[in-house]
């Protein structure tokens, strides 16, 4: 079905290469999430999947068959944009039906569809409703809604959650991780979140500047980030990277600590230092403490209830076997 | 969006209108400096050779050139004053808050609907006569001698009249960007100190910018070839004629081709001196 | 700004907005009030405004006069003519600046824009000539051609600018859904266009409707609008004030209705997007 992969596929503008030749092979039914900073390329990476750049060099196969120079329309595929691309002048109910409108599905089916996919995403009551009178989720869920009636080989989503408050994220990705459950159809996803990227996705290709820096689960780019790089853009709050002659004990020019494997004593540790904002969320507290050689601030996950303030005086041992190594090129070191 | 496939479609769809723009330029272009370089009088005896640059020298040495390029410049720089100084009066006028303001609007906004021949009839004889004229019943009443208007006092006549045509326009635009401006801005200005008419200077003002250059860029392109209005009222005498009129009469009055032509390229040089200026600071306030 | 505005200012502020308005109205008033008049109240001294016997004499008198029927269909052709022309040679042309944008872009845009300066009256003689050559002196076809090629600058970029607020992402959600290019220009494309379009129509029927260099020089008895028409009560015979007046209001009301409906869409076409 939507199994998709990229050979030596490139992208240039003029004179900039923005994406140099890369291969990817992304398996059927997985949900893999493009992360990266802005401007990595990985939108640009989308929508040369998608068909709406053409590649400079390279292939792109979809379900075995060579897509390279196919129209957008004719690979099967249904995209979800950042801005919801929704037609302002049709109602919800068309804006759903137009791609089923463009293929001729009979009207009874296109009827069946939409029902099945208003109900599926709480929009049966607003089938009648212009975009305009929706709110950012509900067009959020149209825009899905358009994508899901054409039963595509593969979905493709572009930022779709940017657009909205903090709190309807959190929603809307859960909603389209069940989405991804219950379809159990191929699913691009393009974040700059690291967060969205960790808690959806099966798969992730971390980007940068066009190159792809590690592929794998989630779990694994936690426990072993393939460069610094990686490792300071994949967990939250980021890793701590520390350099000179704390990392060269190591045998290491860099080495790295996430502040969950940090542990903190009143008494004694490895290194003396004073903390400085502490910030209270209540089931967790993060520390910026001020004073470790080599890494200022140093962030320190711990425990909501622990008793400390800006100001006090604290130990801090990082955990020996969690610790990340790597060499003067910014590589993982094993 | 940006496919091989839709870049040469989009070459060809805009074929038909640079196409139809170029030879629109061109070709007249052409025939106009051809006719430049030569002796042609139509009605006495129509095409008597070349004659180098004379019509040019003729044409610049003749007493009416200077007189009518200042008489231009004049017209299209008094036009402008009046119209974006009285039009940024009236924007903040209008955006404040009254009863009716969509009404003012359609009262306001009326001149520009008005074709130049009606106006500028409708000025000379029922305002600007100096017998008949409401200007004189006027004048009249307050114990003065009436003006006579477009003899005496002419070319200032006429840059009102063509003012009072192009002032809706400029207040309209004006109007649309003062309303654009974020609140936020003024009242943090207010916070910090800044009164009434510092607030104007240093925030409604520079935030009008790029709307006055719209004014100036649209309006001059329009006045430019400001006709209807001198060919009514005063048929460009009493030291209204500018170029456009002047080289109007040479080719039509006294059928003299040959220099009509030679003026009408120093038009088009003047126009495009202008034109060169204006682009530069629109294209430099347009591009974002 | 959200602050309770004092009911003394607004009364100050309504009472000079509409002395203002009036007063840039008044000349249009007073044309429209003098054609009600009889020629002698029309310049009686002093001046009646209001207190008069209220006549539709001379609306007759200028129908007799003039064919008046016959410079307003000249009028309508010449202006809706040349703006549908423009408009189907623009709208393929904005959209491809629009939406297909490359480097040249804005330079073809400022160049379109800075034919429309090139004085009228320094290709006058030329353009009189081709048309005598063609035979077409003194006919619509002329002026619907010259008037579409004067205006075709402001049409394509107010079209550009209109079509560049239409969102790609829209059009590119289309090309997914499987919408051929016609599909998409006819399902997407033209409806969500169809405002910008319309205001693009008014304006230039408008600035058609009054051009008053070339359709005073280039027409005579034959196709001749209600420019000339107009132009026709500067001479000498025609100066009776109530009777220009009722010309005047019949060559200016329509375009002046048509103005009024359409005044907000204008303004910000005519800015070129420059202004928001």
């Amino acid at each position: 079905m939507g199994h998709i992969k990229l050979s030596q596929v490139s992208k240039r503008f003029g004179e900039v290469e923005v994406i140099p030749p890369l291969d990817l092979t992304i398996a059927d039914g997985e949900f893999t999430v493009f992360v990266g900073p802005s401007g990595c390329g990985k939108s640009t990476l989308l929508r040369l999947i998608a068909g709406l750049e053409d590649v400079s060099a390279g292939h792109i196969e979809i379900d075995g068959a060579d897509t390279t120079h196919v129209p957008p329309a004719k690979r099967g595929l249904a995209m979800v944009f950042q801005s919801y691309a929704l037609y302002p002048h049709m109602s919800v109910k068309k804006n759903i039906a137009f791609p089923m409108r463009m293929a001729g599905v009979p009207l009874e089916e296109q009827e069946r569809r939409i029902s099945a996919a208003a109900e599926a995403l709480n929009l049966t009551d607003y089938l009648d409703r212009r975009p305009g009178q929706l709110s950012g989720g509900q067009r959020q869920r149209v825009a899905i809604g358009r994508a899901i009636v054409r039963e595509p080989q593969a979905f493709l989503f572009d930022e779709p959650l940017s657009n909205l408050d903090a709190a309807l994220r959190v929603g809307m990705r859960m909603e389209i991780a069940e989405l991804h459950k219950k379809l159990k159809t191929t699913m691009i996803y393009v974040t700059h979140d690291q967060v969205e990227a960790m808690t959806m996705a099966d798969k992730i290709v971390v980007l940068r500047a066009g190159v792809i820096e590690q592929v794998g689960s989630p779990l694994e780019l936690y426990h072993a980030p393939c460069n610094e790089f990686v490792a300071g853009f994949i967990g939250s709050p980021k890793m701590n990277l520390i350099k000179g002659a704390e990392a060269q004990k190591h045998g290491a020019a860099t080495i790295g600590i996430r502040p969950e494997h940090v542990d903190v004593s009143a008494s004694e540790g490895l290194w003396k230092a004073t903390v400085g904002v502490a910030e209270h969320l209540g089931s967790d507290t993060f520390l910026h403490i001020h004073g470790v050689p080599g890494c200022d601030p140093l962030t320190v996950r711990v425990d909501g209830e622990l008793p400390v303030k800006h100001g006090d005086e604290i130990f801090l041992t990082p955990q020996l076997e969690k610790l990340h190594r790597f060499d003067a090129q910014g590589l993982r070191v094993a | 969006m940006a496919t091989h496939h839709s870049r040469s479609a989009a070459r060809l769809m805009m074929a038909p209108a640079v196409v139809l723009l170029l030879g629109w330029m061109l070709v007249p272009l052409t025939m106009t400096l051809y006719f430049s370089f030569k002796k042609y009088l139509p009605l006495r005896g129509g095409d008597l050779g070349w004659v180098g640059f004379d019509n040019y020298v003729r044409f610049v040495s003749s007493s009416a050139f200077w007189p009518s390029v200042l008489t231009t410049l004049t017209l299209v720089g008094g036009v402008l004053l009046i119209t974006v100084v009285l039009g940024v009066v009236l924007a903040i006028l209008l955006n404040q808050p009254m009863w009716g303001q969509g009404m003012v609007r359609i009262l306001v906004i009326a001149p520009f609907f008005v074709m130049p021949t009606v106006s500028a009839l409708v000025w000379k004889n029922m305002f600007m006569d100096p017998n008949y004229g409401l200007l004189a019943h006027l004048w009249e009443f307050f114990g003065a001698q009436p003006v006579e208007w477009l003899s005496q006092a002419s070319l200032p006549s006429i840059v009102m009249i063509v003012s009072w045509q192009w002032l809706p326009f400029a207040t309209l635009i004006l109007l649309t960007a003062i309303q654009s401006l974020d609140s936020e801005q003024l009242e943090a200005a207010e916070m910090d100190g800044a009164p009434a008419h510092k607030r104007f200077a240093f925030i409604t003002l520079p935030h009008l910018g790029r709307a006055i250059t719209v004014v100036i860029l649209i309006q001059t392109i329009f006045l430019l070839s400001i006709f209807a209005e001198i060919f009514v009222t005063t048929g460009g005498a009493f030291g209204t004629k500018t170029l456009t009129y002047l080289i109007f009469q040479r080719v039509l009055e006294s059928q003299n081709v040959g220099l009509g032509s030679a003026g009408g390229v120093y038009a088009i040089i003047l126009a495009n001196i202008i034109a060169i200026f204006l682009m530069r600071i629109v294209g430099k306030n347009l591009a974002k | 700004m959200a602050r309770a505005v004092t009911q003394q200012r607004k009364i100050i502020n309504t009472t000079l907005a509409w002395g203002v308005g009036l007063l840039i109205f008044f000349p249009i008033l007073w044309t429209i009030l003098t054609s009600f008049k009889t020629e002698a109240q029309a310049i009686a001294d002093p001046p009646i405004f209001l207190g008069f016997d209220w006549t539709l004499e001379n609306y007759a008198a200028v129908m007799e006069r003039s064919n008046y029927s016959r410079f307003l269909w000249n009028s309508i052709i010449i202006a809706g003519g040349s703006t549908l022309l423009g408009i189907l040679i623009a709208v393929p042309a904005a959209w491809s600046m629009a939406f297909v944008p490359s480097k040249r872009t804005k330079d073809i845009l400022l160049w379109m824009l800075s034919t429309k300066m090139l004085p009228a009256v320094g290709v006058l003689y030329p353009i009189y000539l081709i048309c005598i050559q063609f035979g077409i002196l003194d006919s619509k076809i002329a002026l619907v051609i010259i008037l579409m090629l004067i205006n075709l600058p402001i049409i394509v970029w107010m079209l550009y600018t209109y079509f560049k607020e239409i969102p790609g992402e829209i059009l590119e959600a289309a090309r997914m859904d499987g919408a051929s290019l016609k599909e998409e220009v006819l399902y997407v494309l033209t409806p969500m266009a169809i405002p910008g379009i319309a205001s693009t129509v008014l304006l230039n029927v408008i600035l058609a409707w009054n051009e008053a260099f070339w359709t005073l020089n280039l027409t005579a008895a034959k196709a001749a609008p209600l420019t000339a028409f107009i132009a026709s009560y500067s001479s000498p015979e025609g100066l009776f004030y109530a009777k220009l007046s009722a010309a005047s209001t019949m060559a200016i009301a329509p375009i002046l209705i048509l103005g009024w409906f359409s005044q907000k869409q204008l303004v910000s076409g005519l800015t070129f997007g420059a202004v928001k």
